[in-house]
């Protein structure tokens, strides 16, 4: 209908106009009087008077809160986890990687090793200057020791600190992303919330009981 | 000394504080002035200086307001927040920006005119706040009321775009001589509808001096005039070259037209000189259409007039917002086929009800109102038939089609499922 | 009486806001019409289909998401599509259904996106586009709770997908399609009855139907001047001859029907995301590591596999030399060759519809350079 079209446009924008903002505020977020109010946990009014200068600084937006952004339990990103004690340095990853920017080196950990030992993994670097996140190491590590991180915050002054040391890895949080790894999701882990801090927990099965144990190890050899 | 000068109320303040034995302030109930007698001159002069700064000043820090205040509508307009960061509300961006603009390296094009290049910002810059001048910001709140008040505007707007051809012209830039000749023919196109729209405008209120016409508006002129408002709304808009008629920065085509090769304060006195006209034009709307200053009593006159600007400056915004850009050919053929005729039967209409009703009282206005909306709007809608454009229908999907109800019903349960998942191979076997 | 004026050669691009990416024009402007144009493109070039010849067959999947980087879900599928193929990988339903709804939510996307810049190449200072964004927001959370990634997908495996939807999705897909719908609603309302896109967008750039067989057009493109040519529906791989839907045809071949051919499609993707819903059953997402290794080594041979990309027909070429790499990979980039008409299209014009024309063909340059 001719004629009508314009109007209908700025119906349209005004709409937008009243309903709320979609910004996702980073890496805080304005606050206005009311919710500086429910932050100190009390009605406005009484905010208002018992503490005027914060509500003043709330009221011309100055109050702010810090705001993590909640990804999904499955968001590759730039933190890896990694468990040393779970890691054989088989080397899946590093054969894995699309770019080829996982450094291992790995000794045997005695002359005489058996079966069930691991090897001894002395470098694990992964250059995350050049890593894209494709998440196929984790997908590869048959062990899960490798998982795909769920923090992002790792922007660095200087290109040569973006590479990932072993130490680095085993020193930073477990926050482990449920990507390739279902295990999490079943046992509904919030990497967000919750920090993995024993490797047994990161495994893919229910850990043996001691009788099992013996009997795999012990009995049928 | 003339009777005009102490009606400026600023302006008499700031001269009878200052002037002697002065019989003109004498007769306004001002006592003795801080100069000795005889210095009237020197007071004269100091409150003229003080006057300018005082609207100059303020005509800046209300851009600066502007800038801040459009960004966050604009950002209310696209369900984003805006700037808020820096300070309460993010007031502050504007100031940031500012300095971060003086900063800047100052760059001038090895192929440039330099002299014409660095005169152009003055040149855009001097124009937008000489409109400034003859604006009543309130009851006795100006620089000078002339008596061509609306002629002196007129000139004063046109001179934008000389300033936008030396610039396009001196930067050497062919993408910016395309911009500024596109503004030169906007500006030639515009110049007249805008100058006719004002033609009934003035004919109602029977003086061409702003002040006049807020005396003469005992009925808002937007509502015994829709269709010279119409017109000169568009044509103002075009004139500024905001959208839809931004075809001169035309960002999507031109990327910043005559701003181009332009850096540094220079480019910053260029984007305050746009938002300058922004804020003049709203004021000359504000003064022609909405009655000026005029309100109920106990409010001073100054807050009816800003309200009555935020409110035109909220429209020119959303426009901007919603519309997109028209292009050259139909924005020429919109001033010459639309909106001059429309501006003459506005003349016509409006010569005629003057005819019969030379006085125009406040039941007359009333009246004349009542005539001259149904004409505006079927010669609106006459105009917009002659300009459409051939339409066609849009194909209707064939209706034997099934229609799936998109996410109508619930997600059935053989969707929700996890678990089952193909993992690799697990080199560990329950070991661990 | 004609004003005899010289033609003046502008050098648009590559740093233009409005080439979508690093392209670049020469235009040869008489006035404000177009004389000539004369495109140029290879900015964005990073030799993928020779990074591919060094990579195994699942490595490439993170050099397709890279091509056309607003519609990555749907590269994965052509390329996984044409994997298959030349490997013989019989894959698993549920992997296939949740395939296709990822590949019709990125189609979405992608014409959401292509809808949003036409009308910010129209003018519109933002607003529509960031409408679009909103929207196209939601799908990307989608992907990001199927794949962990927003863009960069990697999603799909040979054989399927690598992960199945967690529980958190269903949920959210469904408020997303609610949301989607408004949105296009809103669109509509906002923008395909205004009468300043009818008379920018209607009758600029029309091509002929014929002309856009010869220069095998594709997609909305070619959909838009009355073809019926959706592969989807001519020649259905995975479960679309399970799926209804409308094919969406216009007649009249300019700029405002390649734009509404968008808008329509993406209701149509509404629908077979719900009919995909409705039909996935339980099951394993992809086969298991027994039936197909990580290292696939496809027999010697060649194969071609085609889908209905969001921009036209998006296919595969890839030959196999007994390894465990491609031996050759090549990509019919659908992006590149509508680019191909845009001479056609522009010459005569004017300079206000350069590139309102150019965001109708809804280029990317990541597909065109590769």
């Amino acid at each position: 209908m001719i004629g009508l079209g314009l109007p209908r446009g700025f119906v349209v924008t005004l709409k937008n106009f009243i309903r709320p903002a979609v910004t996702e505020q980073y890496p805080d977020r304005r606050i206005g009087l009311f919710g500086a109010a429910k932050e100190a946990g009390m009605n406005p009014v009484r905010f208002l008077f018992s503490r005027p200068k914060e509500s003043f600084k709330a009221f011309v937006g100055l109050a702010t809160v810090p705001v993590a952004v909640k990804q999904s339990a499955r968001f590759r990103g730039n933190e890896f986890v990694f468990f040393e004690d779970r890691c054989t340095a088989c080397a899946s990853c590093a054969k894995y990687c699309p770019l080829g920017i996982i450094e291992i080196v790995s000794v045997p950990g005695k002359i005489d090793a058996q079966e069930g030992e691991s090897y001894k993994l002395e470098v694990f670097d992964i250059d995350i200057g050049r890593c894209m996140f494709c998440g196929l190491c984790v997908e590869a590590c048959p062990y899960d020791a490798l998982h795909m991180g769920t923090q992002f915050e790792r922007s660095k002054y200087v290109r040569d600190s973006l590479v990932i040391t072993k130490e680095e890895l085993g020193a930073a949080l477990k926050r482990p992303s449920s990507f390739y790894r279902p295990q999490f999701e079943e046992k509904t882990f919030d990497p967000f919330l919750e920090v993995i801090e024993d490797f047994h927990d990161a495994g893919r099965h229910e850990r043996p009981s001691a009788d099992e144990l013996k009997r795999k190890w012990v009995d049928e050899r | 000394m003339g009777q005009s000068f102490l009606d400026n109320s600023l302006w008499r303040n700031v001269y009878c504080f200052l002037a002697g034995d002065s019989t003109d302030c004498a007769t306004r109930n001002y006592s003795d002035g801080v100069l000795p007698a005889g210095m009237e001159w020197l007071a004269f002069l100091i409150a003229a200086v003080v006057v300018i700064a005082l609207v100059i000043n303020g005509v800046l820090g209300g851009v600066i307001v502007l800038i801040w205040g459009e960004r966050r509508l604009f950002g209310r307009f696209q369900s984003r927040t805006g700037p808020n960061r820096w300070g309460p509300w993010g007031t502050l961006t504007s100031v940031a920006d500012a300095i971060k603009t003086m900063f800047k390296e100052d760059v001038v094009p090895a192929d440039a005119d330099r002299i014409l290049f660095n005169l152009a910002p003055v040149l855009i810059a001097a124009p937008a706040l000489l409109v400034f001048a003859v604006i009543p910001f309130g009851i006795g709140t100006y620089v000078a009321d002339l008596n061509v008040g609306i002629l002196f505007v007129m000139a004063v707007t046109s001179l934008t775009t000389l300033s936008v051809l030396t610039a396009a012209w001196s930067s050497a830039n062919r993408i910016a001589i395309l911009s500024a000749l596109r503004s030169v023919a906007l500006l030639i196109s515009y110049e007249i509808p805008m100058a006719l729209a004002l033609v009934g405008v003035i004919m109602l209120a029977g003086s061409m001096s702003l002040g006049g016409i807020i005396e003469a508006q005992s009925v808002p002129f937007i509502i015994v005039q829709p269709l010279a408002i119409f017109v000169f709304f568009l044509a103002a808009m075009a004139e500024m070259a905001r959208a839809p008629f931004d075809l001169t920065e035309a960002e999507s085509e031109l990327a910043a037209g005559y701003l181009n090769d332009y850096a540094s304060m220079k480019f910053g006195l260029f984007f305050l000189a746009e938002f300058m006209a922004e804020l003049s034009t709203s004021a000359i709307v504000t003064t022609l259409f909405l009655g000026g200053w005029k309100g109920w009593e106990p409010i001073p006159s100054h807050f009816w007039f800003a309200a009555k600007l935020v409110l035109v400056l909220f429209v020119i915004i959303w426009f901007r917002m919603t519309l997109p850009r028209l292009r050259v050919d139909q924005v020429l053929k919109l001033a010459w086929k639309g909106l001059f005729e429309l501006t003459m039967i506005n003349i016509i209409v409006t010569a005629v009800l003057i005819a019969i009703w030379p006085e125009p009282t406040t039941s007359r206005l009333w009246i004349m109102a009542a005539i001259n909306w149904p004409v505006a709007i079927i010669s609106i809608w006459a105009v917009s038939k002659l300009l459409g454009t051939t339409q066609y229908e849009n194909p209707v999907p064939d209706p034997s089609s099934p229609v799936y109800p998109v996410a109508t019903s619930a997600i059935p349960a053989s969707a929700v499922f996890s678990g089952d998942v193909v993992v690799g191979p697990t080199g560990m076997d329950g070991g661990d | 009486m004609a004003i005899k004026t010289q033609p003046v050669t502008v050098n648009l691009g590559p740093q233009h806001p409005s080439t979508h990416g690093v392209f670049r024009m020469r235009v040869m402007f008489d006035g404000e019409e177009i004389v000539d144009v004369e495109p140029v493109f290879g900015y964005l070039h990073r030799g993928s289909e020779k990074l591919a010849e060094e990579r195994t067959y699942t490595q490439v999947v993170t050099l397709t998401d890279r091509m056309d980087y607003v519609s990555s879900m749907l590269n994965n599928h052509a390329y996984m599509l044409a994997v298959e193929k030349l490997a013989g990988i019989e894959p698993s339903p549920r992997g296939v259904w949740l395939r296709m709804i990822a590949s019709e939510l990125q189609r979405i996307a992608s014409h959401l996106v292509a809808t949003g810049f036409l009308l910010q190449d129209l003018g519109a200072l933002g607003t529509p586009l960031i409408y679009a964004m909103r929207e196209r927001e939601n799908i990307l959370d989608l992907f990001e709770m199927l794949c962990g990634a927003r863009i960069t997908n990697s999603y799909l495996r040979p054989g399927g997908v690598f992960m199945d939807a967690p529980d958190e999705f269903w949920p959210a897909l469904k408020r997303s399609l609610v949301d989607i719908l408004n949105t296009i609603d809103e669109l509509e309302t906002y923008l395909s009855g205004n009468e300043i896109v009818f008379s920018r967008t209607k009758g600029t750039a029309v091509l002929p139907p014929e002309l856009l067989i010869n220069a095998s057009i594709t997609g909305p493109m070619l959909r838009a001047s009355g073809v019926d040519w959706d592969l989807r529906h001519r020649n259905p791989y995975d479960y679309y001859d399970k799926v209804q839907f409308n094919r969406i045809l216009h007649t009249a071949s300019d700029n405002y029907a390649r734009y509404w051919v968008r808008v329509q499609e993406m209701r149509e993707s509404l629908k077979i995301i719900h009919q995909c819903v409705e039909q996935i059953e339980p099951g394993p997402v992809r086969p298991s590591f027994d039936e197909i290794p990580r290292l696939i080594r496809p027999p010697v041979g060649d194969a071609y596999v085609a889908i209905e990309g969001s921009k036209g027909e998006l296919g595969f070429y890839l030959v196999s030399d007994g390894g465990i790499s491609p031996y050759r990979m090549h990509v019919r980039a659908s992006s590149l060759i509508n680019l191909t008409l845009l001479r056609d299209m522009l010459i005569g014009g004017l300079f206000g519809d350069l590139f309102v024309t150019f965001g109708s063909v809804d280029l990317n340059m990541g597909e065109v350079d590769r």
